[in-house]
């Protein structure tokens, strides 16, 4: 409805380049901010900027949901496919699009008072400069058919992400170990990727997605494809922190700055989760029979190793944002889960709880951003009393925590349930239970928090009444009341969902 | 046998150094080491690469003489952008280069692997970037060191925790 709207008032060039303008405008926009002289003023373009790319995105998907067939195809250059490069959007990517610059839209909101604390002022246009051009790599990841352009994207969102890790050091100087780990396990990860790339190029002599996937079924049992599809796996494994390839994820989120933290946990494992999904189900079809094996042998039981193990972890944790990395990591283990089951009811689980779990993490690490803002310390014992002396900030954390266990009303709830009538349709019980169990886990370590913040008294005398600033509690409530909206309603993730399952699972190839 | 091996000694060089330098980047204690390691990982790749792009016999990806006449039609310009049809563009473009006299080598690996260096030095030099920066918090850069200077400073942490609690009490 408000799509159509979109699409009926949009301007013909924004129609006809939506697509490509996604990445595009954040990356011509970055370089403006590392030259802009006031912090403000880049603050204020870089919300211009998202919102823009946010714009985009809907209109994307209104395209999307309106074109027969579902499927823009942007020729970059007017080389047509496959010589040319080619942005290729259907409901999957619109979806993930749709996300990750819905987010960046949010954080870019609320970043100026956690920067204003955290980043020293001259230096604010450079890190929004990073930042921004981290959306740009994610949104690049998400809208390309190309896949070494997909490298190229991610490694542009990578290493703008470990500069804004690092920047984390004015705080904590942990911050620059936990950045420089990351890059060797990120640039290890694409290096991965684009070993595997490369196999499939000298099979196939392409590199457009479509038209590999085209040339694979002619191809059956040759060694060098199957060789290629591990490295890619296991190159995207490690930028979506699968388990036991996460390592990097807990010291990155615990030590970076507070919008950094927020926004790579709602976007940059889930474009990852993406780029996966891209590859298992429409690159590569499940019905190959290595695909099958990685299933069954690996995948699932790696996403529930995740699920039950990191959840384990996220008990013991001291420090919140520890913990909710570690949590991060479980949430994924639940995604594989979804995508291992590999039918559209899986796939379409797995991403409705990628979607809904950007919703909960995002309002969770915001929350904990306003705490880390008012009372500068983030374990669990800075957060004891702080129902009554920041109830606004506090009741929409327990709002997307009780989200993160998957208490019916909230979004959690939903994407468990799909979750779990997947894995019941293809016979999973026992996974189910562990589901379960893992959710009991959940219950486990956000009620100690929320024990801590409800029941406990302020242990620190100098605390006192401090709410979060308005610039903070108003996307950090916007986020939270999804949580409960779209754990009433989910007609509108779930149909994003199975559209983007469904387009996931049956991409043409090239006519 | 040794054909087999000999013939693809190229690989083997490349799985080798693969090998080594994947083994650098994991094991080494000394921060640039291991940035060494990983630099020469992507090194490896662009070598994976190049490889794959070289033909039997194929010389450099540059028309020759005899091509040129044939092949460097004056026509080139005008269907590319006069016809926007994709599959009349392809047909020519593959009609083109059917029958040439010389083999080259396929340029395409040899592009990507600009775009893989530029992302490599980039890598690299944020690398270097972090490791000054480390050098400058830590005074060390073996990973070991920084990683007791870690404990030491989580110790710290909890202590000064353990006596506000104290304080809070009393």
């Amino acid at each position: 409805m408000i799509l159509e709207a979109l699409l009926v008032s949009a301007p013909d060039w924004a129609i006809r380049h939506s697509a490509l303008l996604i990445p595009v405008v954040p990356m011509i926009v970055a370089p403006i901010l590392a030259l802009s002289p006031s912090g403000r003023l880049a603050w204020l373009i870089t919300i211009a900027a998202t919102a823009a790319t946010f714009y985009f995105a809907l209109l994307t998907l209104g395209i999307v949901q309106s074109v027969p067939g579902g499927i823009i195809s942007y020729p970059i250059g007017n080389w047509p496919p496959p010589i040319g490069i080619e942005f290729r959007v259907d409901a999957l990517n619109a979806m993930i699009l749709l996300i990750v610059s819905g987010m960046a839209f949010l954080a870019s909101i609320f970043a100026w008072p956690t920067m204003l604390a955290e980043v020293r002022k001259e230096k604010i246009g450079l890190f929004l400069c990073a930042f921004l051009l981290c959306v740009a790599g994610l949104c690049g990841v998400a809208a390309t058919g190309d896949a070494f352009n997909l490298f190229v994207f991610l490694e542009i969102s990578s290493l703008s992400t470990y500069v804004l890790v690092a920047m984390g050091s004015s705080r904590d100087r942990r911050a620059l170990p936990a950045a420089f780990d990351y890059l060797i396990m990120g640039t290890l990860g694409a290096s991965f990727y684009i070993i595997g790339v490369g196999f499939l190029y000298a099979v196939t002599g392409t590199l457009n997605m479509a038209d590999i996937a085209a040339q694979l079924p002619a191809l059956t049992g040759n060694r060098a494809v199957q060789v290629g599809f591990a490295f890619i796996i296991v190159g995207l494994g490690i930028k979506a922190a699968m388990w036991p390839l996460h390592q990097w994820l807990p010291n990155a989120y615990a030590y970076s700055p507070s919008l950094v933290t927020m926004f790579l946990a709602a976007t940059a494992t889930k474009v990852a989760l993406y780029a996966l999904i891209r590859w298992l189900f429409t690159i590569f079809q499940p019905d190959y029979a290595f695909e099958q094996a990685l299933f069954y042998w690996v995948l699932a039981p790696l996403g529930i190793a995740a699920m039950v193990i990191c959840s384990f972890q996220a008990v013991f944790q001291t420090d919140v944002r520890r913990m909710l990395a570690y949590s991060s990591v479980a949430q994924v283990g639940y995604m594989i889960l979804g995508i291992s089951i590999g039918t559209a009811a899986g796939v379409s689980a797995g991403l409705l709880h990628l979607f809904n779990h950007a919703l909960m993490k995002g309002a969770l690490f915001m929350a904990v951003a306003g705490v880390c803002l008012t009372y500068q310390g983030t374990t669990i014992r800075d957060f004891a009393g702080l129902g009554r002396s920041a109830p606004f900030t506090m009741t929409a954390f327990a709002i997307a925590g009780l989200s993160l266990i998957g208490v019916p009303l909230t979004a959690g709830f939903m994407s468990k349930l799909q979750l779990g009538y997947a894995l019941f349709d293809h016979g999973w019980w026992w996974a189910v239970l562990l589901v379960v169990f893992s959710s009991l886990l959940a219950v486990f370590y956000i009620g100690r928090v929320l024990q801590s913040v409800f029941f406990e008294p302020p242990i620190n005398p100098r605390k006192h009444r401090k709410e979060a600033p308005l610039l903070l509690l108003v996307p950090l409530w916007i986020l939270a009341l999804a949580n409960i909206y779209f754990g009433i309603d989910a007609s509108f993730p779930a149909g994003l969902a199975r559209d983007g399952a469904i387009a996931a699972l049956g991409m043409e190839a090239l006519p | 046998m040794w054909d087999f091996i000999l013939d693809r000694a190229g690989y083997w060089a490349i799985i080798g150094l693969m090998m080594i330098s994947l083994y650098i980047a994991f094991s080494a204690e000394n921060l640039i080491k291991r940035l060494v390691g990983l630099s020469l990982f992507q090194t490896t790749i662009c070598l994976f690469y190049v490889t794959l792009g070289k033909v039997t016999g194929g010389t450099a990806p540059i028309l020759l003489k005899e091509d040129l006449a044939s092949h460097y039609a004056p026509s080139y310009e005008t269907p590319l952008q006069a016809s926007p049809d994709d599959a009349q563009i392809l047909a020519e473009t593959s009609e083109r280069f059917a029958d040439l006299v010389h083999t080259y080598s396929n340029p395409l690996p040899h592009v990507l692997m600009l775009t893989a260096i530029v992302v490599g030095v980039a890598t690299l030099s944020v690398g270097l970037a972090l490791i000054v920066r480390i050098r400058e918090a830590y005074g060390t850069i073996e990973a070991d060191d920084v990683r007791a200077l870690d404990i030491e400073t989580a110790a710290l942490q909890d202590a000064e925790a353990e006596k506000d609690l104290r304080e809070a009490t009393v």
